[in-house]
């Protein structure tokens, strides 16, 4: 909005988590970033390319995560590893994290990345990874391009600031 | 009064900064835009937000746990 030519700054983030909860940052600062007037770039490369997917089906998962601790009837619960590799575990832990978010007023990851698209945010999905894993371009978002790690170093030589999430 | 006046209770972060950044394009050059938050990390928030954009904070306080900004269309 107020930025000119002149002092347009740049911000690009790679993306390499494709869980519910490291979803959150990258989101976060690329839509923020780009209301404050900052020029994006996302580079989605790995498990961060499940975030570009038509249908998002994001989990969490409590598993080696002695840092998680989800607040539950006034205190918080934190799962032990024996209990986490449950079958069942995981799908319990995205309920409780969806439902903490909607309660929280924390804006959902289908909305942020709304935003992230209408507010001009470059999408760049990692090639190799799409061959990698099998992917098809025409299961991401639209308006998605596709590169390697030359475009995206081309990128972050002209940002002012570089995150790897 | 404010040109245009945006309801953001009850939203947390980035929310109640990505619907004032529309919002205030809505606001003709000069207008104001006044917003209401429950959000306690937006008090440092949208004072960060209008020293990047440009934007001036006219006025901000509290009560009864909504935050009140009006904000300056100048960026």
């Amino acid at each position: 909005m107020s930025a000119t030519e002149s002092n347009q700054k740049h911000m690009s983030i790679i993306v390499t988590k494709g869980t519910l909860d490291w979803a959150y940052p990258p989101f976060i600062l690329a839509t923020t970033a780009a209301a404050m007037g900052v020029n994006v770039t996302m580079f989605f490369t790995f498990y961060g390319l499940a975030l570009l997917k038509k249908d998002l089906d994001l989990q969490i998962s409590p598993l080696g995560k002695p840092d998680m601790a989800m607040p539950i009837a006034g205190m918080h619960m934190k799962m032990p590893n024996m209990v986490a590799m449950l079958p069942g575990v995981n799908a319990m832990a995205t309920t409780m994290m969806k439902n903490l978010i909607a309660k929280k007023g924390v804006a959902s990851i289908p909305q942020l990345r709304e935003a992230a698209v209408d507010s001009d945010v470059e999408i760049i999905a990692c090639q190799m990874t799409l061959d990698l894993f099998e992917m098809k371009k025409e299961d991401m978002i639209d308006g998605i391009k596709l590169g390697g790690a030359a475009t995206y170093m081309e990128k972050a030589l002209s940002s002012d600031i570089n995150l790897y999430i | 009064m404010a040109d245009k006046v945006l309801d953001a209770k009850g939203l947390n972060c980035p929310l109640p900064i990505l619907k004032a950044k529309k919002a205030i394009v809505e606001v003709p050059k000069d207008g104001t835009l006044e917003v209401l938050s429950t959000d306690p990390g937006s008090v440092a928030d949208f004072q960060a937000f209008c020293r990047t954009t440009g934007n001036t904070m006219l006025e901000h306080g509290e009560s009864d746990g909504v935050y009140r900004f009006v904000i300056k269309h100048t960026g």
